[in-house]
């Protein structure tokens, strides 16, 4: 299984806290966003990490692995 | 190197002598604090929500302070974060860098705080004098 967390937000827009789907082949941040936000375009400047490391919409996912989807930080 | 994030106010003071090296070894102690204000792109605002990403906040925080640690010549480092409901005039962060020299605690302090604003996972919800609530979109 693969976890995927909206923050802040997103996680509004989205209309999701938190949620798991299978791990499939070749399973890409890109497709998860396709498969789990039911057609809502990925709005510009989204950042994305895999096991809490930025990273890309290219990037692949495997079983166990931790995806977050969050708007730009706003801390300090 | 400390990093800390907290979801009651703090005294920053008290952080940064708890934290201070042995009396003698270090010759410069560069800080910055962040305080919020009451007012926000020409609104009033009466407190403010501030979110994080456990675990991952934290690790990147603590990826910043190693890269400062050897990036530039200086002893130790320290970050502390509140989370959570905040008021006006609260302490939102603490920033400090210790070296033997005034110029990498400068800009090692500098560094911390400008990667911490850009990369680091928090976001500001505030909530105005009116009731409305608002996302803070802007950095």
């Amino acid at each position: 299984m693969v976890t995927i967390k909206f923050f802040a937000s997103l996680r509004e827009e989205v209309g999701k806290n938190e949620v798991q789907i299978e791990a499939g082949e070749q399973l890409t941040i890109a497709k998860i966003w396709n498969q789990v936000c039911d057609g809502i375009p990925l709005p510009n400047h989204v950042l994305m990490a895999i096991n809490m490391e930025y990273t890309d919409l290219n990037s692949l996912v495997k079983d166990g692995d931790e995806v977050a989807f969050f708007p730009p930080v706003t801390g300090g | 190197m400390l990093v800390k994030i907290i979801p009651n106010e703090f005294n920053p003071w008290k952080y940064l002598q708890e934290h201070e090296l042995q009396a003698g070894k270090f010759g410069a102690t560069a800080t910055f604090i962040g305080t919020m204000r009451d007012y926000n792109v020409g609104d009033t605002v009466k407190s403010m929500f501030l979110e994080h990403y456990p675990n991952m906040t934290e690790k990147h925080l603590q990826k910043i302070s190693n890269i400062a640690l050897q990036r530039w010549d200086i002893l130790d480092t320290l970050i502390i974060h509140r989370v959570g409901e905040i008021l006006p005039g609260d302490n939102i962060v603490l920033v400090a860098a210790w070296a033997g020299h005034r110029a990498p605690a400068f800009e090692a302090c500098r560094f911390l705080m400008e990667e911490l604003k850009a990369k680091a996972p928090f976001w500001k919800r505030e909530t105005l004098v009116n009731n409305e609530v608002r996302w803070v979109d802007a950095n």
